[in-house]
């Protein structure tokens, strides 16, 4: 329907990403985030970025779908800097060692050093987002689950948050609905009501969205339970798929990245930290 | 009959932990193997109680105390748990629309052995097979939701069929299914049964579509007890069915209306079956006298579309030119099948989503212009589920609601709650918590925290739904009331007994367009039509054929308009 419903939804296509199974992905998805986690080397995480934005192509990923995403990242991102910029402004000097002063903002005084650092910082995050957004648009709930359960996740626990991403999308339509039904009786939401009477109003749409959804879970759980849900302590999946030569490549592809980032830091720059000030 | 019952209940009794009496009373009943049963009584009766004993959800997810016993396959059931249970009796439940587990139709069908541990290969190989027995082995990749109606019930079925159980238990199966679908389902049902020769139970209380194919044996259970347990032409030739409030297949309302006495002998069960020789010259006699009633609606228009087109994402048109002119006091039912666009339109109306092109009018009025909250006090929208609504767990507040939010001074608000209250019959509960009404009293309350608004239209999403007969007349007689006070009201629905009953008028979409707007009797007999909008030709049509009544639409209308003087005497 609009464009929020399709926030997380799945983006069915056919490309080599979309053919791997759903544990590769999650695999590859660690093995990367990792890396970019633990070097604080932002040529690395550049290098890691590009990749993942090339591998966002290669899966047909169109920015339209991943607009509202990634808006919310930005804030967060800039929210981030901000905050940790005024909570510790010498951080920069204290890694890097060196400090050279270029300006001063309400008085504390800004350093290449910490400039460096918070880009760096802001790069490693950033660069983690075209990854996650991969993993969650061309895996299908079922398989993500799946892939969940490979990893060592309980099935129930997996099943759980497949069932989720199932059910969002219905769960915001009713959500929708109730929404105009109450303003249809004169439900006000706007800024113009008062903080505490907005906060009673939007009791009016979450008490009949909570009603509703118990009905569907009270019948999907029930259904679960009639086919043997829970009977055992592990199960298998239909849509689990054997390891193929592209699962492989990709798995050791992006092993080899991690332990890349690792042989940087460990040999290269000798700390997690690249420190072209000295 | 000389083989070992598969199901055996003996003395058996059940009451919820919630409940001061037994649900079920001293139940004693054995089901053969390969037998095809049907089980009807209205809400309330044990019915669906039944059902849960049999797959387990009691004690498993519903508890309660057990007295006699209950034997499957000569297996106490209660040395059994929900999942052993599970390899011998299937459940299909209602509404095969919110219980898919899978995202594909392959991974649905497969759940069940997913739980098992069958290994991958195992798993597609019997999923194929399963799936091909319901033909449903070219669509195992698409998404459940793309599905029609029968190919869900399909995939449904493949689903418990997995496990090769020798039961297959259908909990109201044609709730919520358009006419249609209802009829392909119980097509696939039979199907199934003669093919597979396993023993089927259906819990339903549609019973003239259930009696759209042969039936073994049907009991009839009210108040816990299994009050009657016949053959469908003696079941339709007893008191039981006007006794126990359900419906009748309507060709036999009719044949009654015709002072026909319906016999065993008329073998009238199933329309296919009945013998007109006894009746013939009655239904032409009773037809010749009927007196036609006066249909013009001569008042001036209240609610008028003109030429409305929308679509939500600008490429896929939901409704194409829409025109209709609704008279001030009508009762008009809009049907189509799902996706026709009926919601969209009430939407429309309402200005929950704004139209494309064209213009409504509210008594000659552009209502482009206002809000939804002011065309709220004009048209008023009855969601389907009434806890999509109710947001307060008192009947007063719930009600007024919409009064308090427009700030309509407390004296006011407690004189025009207190009178809707009157009207609905909901009076002596206004002290009561919602969550103690029964889900026809809720569906009251909803409406009646509309119609405090003082809205002139009135517009209702599938009043009816999932309601037996005794409420569903509750609700639809309560709706005329309303009418007679002079609100208009319109009905989304696909229940045509609500349209040959209480709309003299219907408006019929298919595919985003208006195919049909004139009678219920013409609409229900006009094969292309009926095709278009998943109804389903209406059993009187056919009566009056095997009678020799040519014209079989002026015999529907004349059907409608004895009911409707009937009623009104």
């Amino acid at each position: 329907m609009n464009m929020k419903m399709k926030l997380f939804s799945y983006n069915l296509a056919d490309t080599p990403i979309h053919r791997l199974s759903g544990l590769t992905k999650l695999i590859c998805f660690l093995f990367l985030t990792f890396a970019v986690m633990y070097s604080y080397d932002i040529r690395v995480t550049l290098a890691v970025m590009v990749f993942s934005i090339l591998l966002m192509w290669v899966s047909k990923i169109r920015f339209s779908q991943v607009r509202l995403m990634v808006i919310y990242v930005l804030i967060f991102i800039v929210t981030n800097a901000v905050i940790s910029f005024f909570f510790s402004p010498e951080y920069g000097t204290t890694i890097y060692g060196t400090s050279h002063e270029f300006a001063k903002i309400f008085g504390i005084s800004l350093t290449y050093e910490q400039l460096f650092y918070q880009v760096t910082k802001m790069f490693k995050y950033a660069s983690v987002i075209p990854l996650g957004m991969i993993f969650l648009l061309t895996t299908n709930p079922s398989e993500f689950a799946s892939s969940l359960n490979g990893i060592g996740v309980n099935y129930k626990a997996a099943i759980a948050v497949a069932l989720t991403l199932r059910y969002f999308p219905d769960i915001q339509r009713d959500y929708h609905d109730i929404y105009l039904s109450q303003q249809a009786r004169g439900l006000e939401l706007s800024s113009k009501a008062k903080f505490f009477d907005r906060f009673k109003n939007s009791l009016l749409i979450v008490i009949p969205l909570i009603f509703s959804t118990l009905d569907r879970v009270e019948v999907i759980s029930n259904a679960m339970d009639l086919r043997g849900f829970s009977k055992n302590k592990t199960r298998t999946w239909y849509t689990s798929r054997k390891l193929s030569r592209q699962d492989v490549l990709a798995l050791v592809v992006s092993g080899l990245i991690f332990i890349a980032t690792v042989c940087v830091s460990v040999f290269i720059n000798q700390s997690r930290f690249y420190n072209p000030f000295i | 009959m000389d083989s070992q019952p598969i199901i055996e209940f003996t003395n058996f009794t059940f009451q919820y932990f919630s409940q001061a009496e037994p649900t079920l009373h001293d139940m004693n009943l054995n089901i053969y193997p390969g037998q095809k049963i049907l089980i009807v009584g209205p809400s309330g009766s044990g019915k669906s109680t039944l059902g849960h004993c049999l797959n387990g959800l009691i004690p498993f997810s519903y508890r309660g105390e057990v007295h006699g016993s209950l034997k499957i396959n000569g297996v106490e059931t209660s040395t059994l748990d929900i999942f052993q249970l599970s390899k011998v009796i299937g459940t299909v439940l209602q509404d095969s629309d919110s219980q898919f587990v899978g995202l594909t139709v392959g991974e649905d069908i497969a759940f069940a052995l997913e739980n098992d541990n069958v290994p991958g290969d195992e798993m597609h190989r019997r999923v194929r097979s399963v799936a091909q027995m319901v033909d449903m082995d070219t669509l195992l990749t698409s998404s459940p939701f793309e599905l029609s109606g029968g190919q869900k019930q399909r995939t449904s079925l493949a689903g418990v069929m997995i496990d090769d159980v020798e039961i297959l238990l259908f909990d109201e199966p044609l709730a919520n299914l358009d006419p249609a679908t209802g009829k392909t389902a119980i097509e696939i049902i039979d199907d199934i049964h003669k093919q597979s020769g396993k023993t089927i139970i259906i819990i339903e209380h549609r019973l003239e579509d259930v009696l759209h194919r042969d039936i073994d044996r049907i009991l009839v259970i009210d108040d816990g007890r299994i009050i009657a347990d016949m053959d469908a032409h003696a079941l339709v030739a007893s008191p039981i069915l006007k006794e126990t409030g359900i419906r009748e297949p309507l060709y036999v309302t009719a044949l009654k209306y015709a002072e026909v006495k319906v016999t065993e002998e008329m073998r009238a069960g199933h329309i296919e079956t009945l013998k007109t020789e006894f009746s013939r010259d009655a239904l032409q006699t009773w037809y010749g006298h009927i007196q036609p009633a006066d249909h013009l609606n001569t008042r001036p228009s209240i609610l008028k579309m003109e030429d409305i087109s929308f679509s939500y994402d600008g490429i896929r048109p939901v409704l194409t030119d829409i025109n209709f002119d609704i008279h001030e006091g009508e009762m008009v039912s809009i049907v189509g099948k799902n996706g026709a666009g009926k919601s969209t339109l009430s939407k429309l109306l309402c200005g929950f989503e704004k139209e494309d092109r064209g213009r409504i009018f509210y008594r000659g009025k552009d209502l482009r212009d206002k809000s939804i909250k002011e065309r709220a006090e004009i048209i008023g929208l009855v969601m389907q589920n009434p806890n999509q609504m109710i947001s307060n767990p008192m009947i007063y507040d719930e009600v007024a609601l919409g009064l308090r939010l427009r700030q309509v001074p407390e004296e006011e608000i407690t004189l025009r709650v207190d009178k809707v209250l009157k009207i609905c019959g909901l009076a002596p509960f206004v002290d009561w918590p919602i969550s103690a009404l029964s889900y026809g009293q809720k569906k009251r309350v909803t409406i009646a925290a509309i119609l405090v608004l003082d809205p002139k239209i009135l517009i209702l999403d599938e009043p009816t739904a999932g309601q037996d007969f005794r409420h569903y007349t509750e609700i639809m007689e309560f709706l005329v009331k309303i009418n007679k006070l002079g609100v208009t009201v319109i009905l989304i629905t696909h229940d045509m007994h609500l349209m040959l009953e209480y709309t003299p008028r219907a408006i019929v979409l298919a595919g985003g367009r208006k195919i049909a707007d004139t009678a219920a009797s013409v609409v229900l007999t006009d094969a292309q039509v009926i095709a278009e909008a998943n109804l389903k030709e209406t059993s009187l049509f056919a009566l009056s054929h095997m009678a020799g009544i040519e014209d079989g639409t002026q015999f529907v209308q004349g059907f409608i308009d004895y009911e409707r003087r009937l009623k009104n005497r």
